[in-house]
């Protein structure tokens, strides 16, 4: 074991964005040695792309007036679709204000309450002069009241840099261009992880007393996704591997329906909350022959699914990158877009070349958002093994259910990171490091076996980006926004043949040093475990709920699933093995949410 | 349109393979609708060559990671599409920066190195009070402080700056914004000489030569010439109230 580096240390985190670095600010601040583990540099964290700001109800300002967390509660468990754990949802809103106000502290630049009258929807709306100065809100899908704190643009950077800030202040040891490949596990209890230097390819041992999972999402699963290349599901994978850790909810998927084509960056919903239409491959305004009442301001998860069975239809225009419709803004004239839609109209100019005053803009509904993940506590405890904690977009807090409010992710990550933050700290000053150096070195071992069959091709050639594209496929074909038995049961059958394959990957490259296909053949199997739970889950829940839409089971059935899947990868299994758990009703006894008028922007979204 | 061939000129060079000396590979790919080097190198990758090592991360031009020499300027390779390139088109890497391979280079360590130098941190014995409400601050000094820090760290400023090409300690356009940043963020109590100790020196405003390429390169737009300004009207000031002192 001696050609590794080892590293021991308090409190290991594996991902530097928000959530995993709030996490490792509170165990830092409370004495505990911290090292964060991060793919790219922090700085560069999927965190940064959020632009829309965060949910907390300070009722600032005057669309704000008379919030509080009671009401933001009330907003996330019925936007949840009864999915949420509830003890967690009064955890969240409670807390969601002070997280802000702590922000701020620390340096983020939140836009403020002015005393200048401004106008929304036609409406004039005058700022209380008593609130100038405080921390204001802006207004987003499925919220009572106007409660999303931001930072002009760009709310995620600001507080990712804030937070990073924080991390060098307090000499956090950071670590960036790593991997984790396998935790350090004996089936009871977690000792830290195996990680590779995607710099050099080296494999190294962390070993901790806690170690936390922050990976973020999984969206690049779905080729097609507004989530930056790095959301892979690797921790995810990584928690599955154990065989004693289960995934929470993974069929829950949110799809946003404005993804442009073929960057699948997001289109903000203001393009039609202005006005844009969608039209087919004929220019045929589509919406109003299916949503006449709404159009093509249905609820995002209508609109996503209007689209899709339109292309279906055969409507769609054909192009290298697939099928998609349009969407016009030209008629909103030059002035309106480049004012009032500017940011729109950069990112097409940007991203497409493509000046929306003349043109139209591509697009099509688009993987953006995993409300599933790895399943903990209340307290951010894994679920099957101890000293392992998990938050953020990759757990499964349960704070979402089977839809996440837009606002409420980025809240999430700092909200949990400052409880569950506290949390570790707390669990970490009583517990010891007291592990096997056979243990560290069986699982370095099987790492290092891995890279050397990779690299010496003794498994077979099956090629790694090919594999990658098939699950892409195979999961946006059959696994995305409509979904149906007998077409689950086909991505099913198709993951557990391509899962197989992965243990056939072979390189065609020679895999040395820090080599990127090297990079993807390791990644790739965990990824596809992850696929397989997202449709065996979907398969087996006969209902639809949230984002679940099934078109065989088109109504919410409470009387058989109103409870949380919990899906388990059993050591040497070659399938996932599905569980499932009751979900707590504490004060919001299951309602009607709707999917019309009532829920208007409530399948809301990161923009 | 007739549909265009594309040659990408592409710098090859692996550290584990240090026996072959840094060169430009040719690599011919079919132009297609909407197309970015984002999705031209996945496909060189993908197709061509496993081996091919380069970065992206959000590739919409906010992360910062694929900064390099398009045709020699410094820019972000996501935001760069073919419609606007000649048929041949050389990729560099940024200099300045440590080379990891081939288009890779090493910008977070600048980086980090960079904000701990400047100690890129909200100075302040202030304890946060959990139940109290924030401290105001005017909107007009919030935006301010976000002009400054929409910064995202490509280092296209430093890839294309003449001093930072010769002097390794040259904190470049990023570290004097950065230093801007704090200066005008009233929740930042370091005293001006506090800033001036970091920013005033040779590696500091005093190690530019005025060229600022750094405001022609940004992908992003920061104002770095007026930051530039802004901390060397400052420092003239305080210079003369410190002789007067």
């Amino acid at each position: 074991m001696s050609h590794y580096d080892t590293f021991v240390t308090d409190v290991l985190v594996i991902g530097a964005g928000l959530a995993g670095e709030r996490a490792a600010v509170e165990a830092a601040t409370q004495g505990h040695n911290v090292i964060l583990l991060s793919l790219v540099p922090p700085r560069r964290s999927h965190s940064s792309a959020a632009q829309g700001g965060m949910q907390a109800a300070l009722g600032n300002s005057a669309m704000g007036k008379g919030d509080s967390p009671d009401v933001h509660f009330n907003d996330t468990v019925k936007g949840s679709d009864w999915g949420c754990d509830q003890d967690v949802a009064r955890l969240f809103v409670e807390t969601a204000p002070i997280a802000v106000r702590e922000m701020a502290h620390w340096g983020v630049p939140w836009t403020r309450v002015t005393t200048a009258d401004h106008v929304y929807d036609g409406k004039v709306i005058h700022e209380d002069p008593e609130n100038a100065g405080l921390i204001t809100a802006r207004n987003f899908g499925g919220t009572a009241k106007w409660r999303t704190c931001y930072t002009s643009d760009g709310a995620g950077h600001t507080l990712l840099y804030t937070l990073d800030s924080m991390v060098l202040r307090l000499g956090i040891t950071v670590h960036d261009r790593v991997e984790a490949l396998s935790l350090i596990q004996d089936g009871e209890r977690c000792y830290g992880a195996i990680v590779r230097c995607l710099r050099t390819g080296e494999l190294r041992a962390y070993t901790a007393k806690t170690t936390v999972i922050a990976t973020g999402g999984y969206g690049r699963l779905y080729g097609a996704s507004t989530n930056a290349i790095i959301n892979e599901g690797s921790g995810l994978g990584l928690a599955l591997d154990t065989g004693v850790v289960p995934l929470g909810n993974m069929e829950a998927v949110q799809f946003h329906p404005t993804g442009l084509v073929p960057s699948w960056i997001l289109i903000t919903e203001g393009a039609r909350g202005d006005g844009g239409y969608l039209l087919d491959k004929n220019l045929h305004r589509f919406m109003p022959d299916y949503e006449p009442a709404k159009k093509e301001l249905a609820s995002r998860d209508v609109v996503s699914r209007r689209i899709m069975q339109h292309i279906r239809a055969g409507y769609g225009v054909e192009s290298p990158y697939g099928d998609h419709v349009w969407l016009d803004i030209r008629h909103l004239g030059a002035e309106h877009i480049n004012t009032n839609l500017r940011e729109i109209a950069t990112i097409c100019k940007n991203f497409r070349g493509i000046d929306p005053v003349t043109d139209l803009i591509p697009i099509r509904p688009t993987q953006h958002y995993g409300m599933g993940g790895v399943r903990t506590n209340i307290d951010g405890q894994a679920y099957g093994l101890k000293n392992l904690f998990a938050l953020g977009e990759a757990a499964c807090w349960d704070l979402h259910g089977f839809n996440r409010l837009g606002g409420n992710s980025l809240a999430e990550t700092v909200v949990a990171g400052r409880i569950i933050g506290e949390k570790i700290a707390k669990f970490t000053a009583e517990a010891s490091l007291d592990v096997k150096s056979s243990l560290v070195e069986e699982h370095l071992n099987k790492q290092a076996d891995r890279v050397a069959r990779l690299r010496e091709n003794r498994d077979g050639t099956e090629y790694v980006f090919d594999l990658r594209h098939e699950m892409e496929q195979i999961l946006s074909q059959h696994v995305g926004i409509f979904r149906s038995g007998e077409s689950l049961q086909a991505a099913v059958d198709q993951l557990r043949d391509l899962h197989e394959r992965t243990k056939h990957i072979g390189l065609r490259g020679g895999g040395r040093g820090g080599d990127p296909e090297m990079d993807a053949a390791l990644r790739l199997p965990g990824m596809v475990r992850v696929a397989y739970c997202i449709a065996k889950g979907a398969l087996a829940r006969q209902e639809s709920r949230g984002s679940h839409y099934r078109e065989d089971f088109p109504k919410r059935d409470d009387a058989n699933w109103l409870n949380r899947t919990l899906a388990y990868w059993p050591e040497g299994a070659d399938e996932p093995e599905l569980r499932y758990e009751p979900v707590k009703i504490t004060e919001s006894p299951p309602g009607d949410r709707g999917y019309g008028e009532a829920s208007r922007g409530a399948n809301s979204a990161k923009s | 349109m007739a549909v265009r061939e594309l040659t990408f000129r592409i710098m090859r060079y692996n550290p584990d393979e240090p026996e072959k000396k840094p060169h430009l590979q040719d690599f011919h790919l079919t132009e297609e609708p909407g197309m970015s080097l984002f999705v031209v190198l996945n496909k060189l990758r993908e197709e061509q060559d496993p081996t091919l090592r380069f970065d992206f991360v959000c590739r919409a031009s906010i992360c910062g990671s694929c900064g390099m020499l398009v045709n020699g300027k410094p820019t972000l390779a996501c935001k760069t599409l073919t419609k606007d390139l000649p048929p041949v088109t050389t990729l560099l890497p940024l200099p300045v920066f440590k080379l990891l391979g081939d288009l890779s280079v090493d910008t977070g360590v600048w980086f980090r190195d960079m904000s701990l130098r400047t100690e890129s941190w909200i100075h302040t014995d202030e304890t946060f009070v959990p139940d109290a409400p924030e401290v105001r601050m005017d909107n007009e000094l919030a935006l301010k402080i976000y002009e400054a820090e929409r910064c995202i760290e490509c280092g296209c400023c430093i890839g294309g700056c003449a001093t930072a090409n010769i002097k390794s300690d040259f904190i470049g356009a990023a570290g004097v914004n950065r230093v801007a940043r704090f200066m005008v963020d009233p929740r930042d109590k370091r005293t001006e000489r506090e800033y001036f100790d970091v920013v005033g020196t040779e590696d500091g405003v005093f190690g530019c030569i005025g060229l600022m390429a750094c405001d022609d390169n940004c992908p992003v737009g920061v104002p770095l010439r007026d930051q530039l300004a802004y901390v060397r009207r400052k420092m003239a000031v305080a210079g003369w109230h410190y002789q007067k002192v």
